[in-house]
C-alpha cells in the first residue's frame, strides 16, 4: 500500500523542502489562495526560491495580518517572482515586494496572465514551448523568437516547471483528487499539474478515497502529493467578507 | 479626479455598454470598466467573461451575501447568472485567444491615434501590472477604452504615439473619455459625439493628435 498522502499539519507537509526552489501558488485574488501554507513555508525557512504566483499578494480580500507572499519576501526567502502583476493593482496598494524589487534585492519575471496560465499547463502537458500573440509588439518581446502563422505573428514562450506547487481546494479525497468551488479554480489546478510534489491545503474534511465521484473530479490525484485539512479558524486561515476584513484592520 | 468636466465615469461606460449586441461574451477591465454591467440591457443577453474562469458573472453580491469563493478578475465579489460556468486559468485564457471575446473593455493611461495603447506600466516605473491585458488586448475582436480626457497635470491621454511601454499595437477601436466618443480606423482617429457641456476647440486643445472632426458632432448617447 502507497504511503499516504494526508499530513497532519502544515508545518509537516512543508518541512524537508530544500533552499533554491521553484515553488508556484495557486490562488486569485485570495480566492484558492494557499494562505496556510504561505505561513507554513515562512516558519520552514526555505531560501533563494523562485516563487510563481500571479501576483505577490491576494487583493483587498485579504486581510492584512494573513500570511502570503508578502511574509516570504520579508524573511528573504525569495529570490526571483514570476507574476503577472509586479506592481499594485490599485494606486492606494503598497506592496512588501516594491522595496525590495527597487533595491535590486529581488528579481522578477513580468508576464502577461494568460501565458503564463499556458506556460503552467504547457509544463503539465508536457509541452515544452509554443507562440501566444499576447505581448507582441511590446517591450516584454524585445529581443525574443517571434514566428508568422497564418500572416500573424506569435512570441516563444517556454513551459514553466516547478518543483513544487501549492495549491488550496475545497474537497479531497486521501488519494488527492481534488474539486474546487466557484472561482477557486483559477490557477490551481495548471500550479499542480507544472509540479513535481503538490501540496494541498483543503476546506472539507478529507474523504475516503473513491466518494468523489469520478466525473466530479476537477483533478486528478496522480497530480497530488500532500494533503492538509485546514483547521477551524483562529488556527487556520479562512477566506472573510469584507465587513469582517474592515473589523479586523480597524480592530489592530 | 483630475477633471469633472463632461461625463461621469457611469455615463462613459453606459455609452460603450450601449455598442454591446446580443449575445456578445464582454470581458470588463479592472477599475471605470467594471462600470459597464451596472447598464440596463433590457432583452439583450450578455455573457461577461472573467480571467478567472467565471463565464457568466452577473450583479455585484449584496453586503453580507458573498459566496467567499467567487470573485471576478477585479476580486470584486459577484454573482452568477443562470447558464454560467466556471473553468480554470488556462481555459479562460484560451477562450480569450481563440476569438471567443466579442469586446474587451480596458482602462489606460495613452491610446494612440494608430490604435496603439498603454496600460500597465507607468513612465519610469520598474516592472508593471499586466495581468490580463496583454491578452485581452492582442486577442479581443474588439478593443473599447474608458478613460480620462487628460491626466492629471492636464495632459492629452489621447496621444500621436505612445510614450510609454505599449499594451498592444494597433488594436483600440473605440475610446471614451469624459470629452466624448472617439473611433479609431485605418483613417486615423475621428470624434464621432461630444460630452454635453463640452465644446469642439476644448475637446482639440486636449487632444494630443490630429483629429477628425465631422461638420456635426451629435452628443454622446445616454442612459434613458
Amino acid at each position: 500500500m502507497p504511503k499516504s498522502k494526508i499530513f497532519s499539519s502544515f508545518d509537516a507537509a512543508v518541512a524537508g523542502i530544500p533552499d533554491n526552489m521553484t515553488i508556484g501558488f495557486g490562488g486569485f485574488a485570495v480566492v484558492g489562495v494557499p494562505v496556510n501554507l504561505y505561513g507554513a513555508l515562512a516558519r520552514q525557512g526555505a531560501k533563494s526560491l523562485t516563487c510563481v504566483s500571479n501576483t505577490t499578494r491576494g487583493g483587498a480580500t485579504l486581510p492584512e495580518d494573513a500570511p502570503s507572499m508578502e511574509w516570504l519576501i520579508r524573511n528573504d526567502q525569495v529570490k526571483k517572482v514570476v507574476c503577472s502583476f509586479t506592481a499594485p493593482t490599485r494606486a492606494s496598494q503598497r506592496l512588501v515586494f516594491t522595496e525590495y524589487y527597487e533595491s535590486g534585492r529581488i528579481e522578477a519575471e513580468l508576464v502577461p496572465q494568460g501565458t503564463l496560465a499556458e506556460r503552467l499547463r504547457a509544463a503539465g502537458a508536457g509541452v515544452p514551448a509554443f507562440y501566444t500573440p499576447a505581448a507582441v509588439g511590446t517591450e516584454l518581446a524585445e529581443g525574443r523568437e517571434t514566428r508568422v502563422f497564418n500572416g500573424r505573428e506569435y512570441l516563444l514562450e517556454h513551459a514553466l516547471p516547478l518543483d513544487y506547487a501549492f495549491i488550496r481546494a475545497y474537497q479531497a479525497d486521501a488519494f488527492g483528487n481534488l474539486r474546487f468551488r466557484r472561482a477557486q479554480r483559477n490557477f490551481n489546478p495548471l500550479m499542480a499539474m507544472a509540479a513535481k510534489t503538490t501540496i494541498v491545503e483543503v476546506e472539507e474534511d478529507i474523504l475516503p478515497t473513491g466518494a468523489i465521484d469520478p466525473d466530479d473530479v476537477h483533478l486528478s490525484g496522480i497530480f497530488v502529493h500532500r494533503l492538509v485539512k485546514v483547521p477551524p479558524a483562529p488556527e487556520g486561515w479562512w477566506p472573510m467578507r469584507p465587513a469582517e476584513i474592515a473589523a479586523r484592520s480597524a480592530a489592530r | 479626479m483630475s477633471d469633472t468636466k463632461g461625463l461621469t465615469r457611469q455615463q462613459m461606460c453606459d455609452r460603450l455598454a450601449m455598442e454591446f449586441g446580443d449575445g456578445w461574451v464582454v470581458n470588463l477591465g479592472i477599475g471605470i470598466p467594471t462600470l459597464c454591467s451596472n447598464y440596463p440591457f433590457g432583452d439583450r443577453a450578455v455573457v461577461f467573461h472573467s480571467e478567472n474562469g467565471v463565464v457568466g458573472y452577473g450583479p455585484l453580491a449584496a453586503p453580507g451575501k458573498e459566496d467567499l469563493h467567487l470573485v471576478n478578475a477585479g476580486g470584486q465579489h459577484v454573482t452568477m447568472n443562470p447558464g454560467s460556468a466556471i473553468v480554470h486559468h488556462a481555459d479562460a485564457f484560451g477562450m480569450i485567444r481563440s476569438g471567443r471575446i466579442d469586446v474587451t473593455v480596458l482602462g489606460a493611461y495613452e491610446v494612440a491615434e494608430n490604435g496603439d495603447f498603454a496600460n500597465w506600466k507607468m513612465a519610469g516605473q520598474k516592472g508593471g501590472g499586466i495581468g490580463g491585458a496583454m491578452d485581452l488586448a492582442a486577442c479581443a475582436r474588439q478593443v473599447f477604452v474608458a478613460m480620462e480626457q487628460t491626466t492629471r497635470r492636464g495632459a492629452p491621454r489621447l496621444v500621436e504615439r505612445c510614450a510609454i511601454p505599449v499594451t498592444a499595437r494597433g488594436v483600440v477601436d473605440l475610446v471614451i473619455t469624459n470629452y466624448g466618443l472617439f473611433e479609431i480606423t485605418s483613417d486615423g482617429m475621428t470624434l464621432k459625439e461630444i460630452a454635453p457641456g463640452v465644446s469642439v476647440d476644448e475637446v482639440k486643445a486636449t487632444t494630443g493628435c490630429n483629429l477628425i472632426v465631422p461638420g456635426d458632432v451629435p452628443p454622446v448617447r445616454l442612459r434613458g
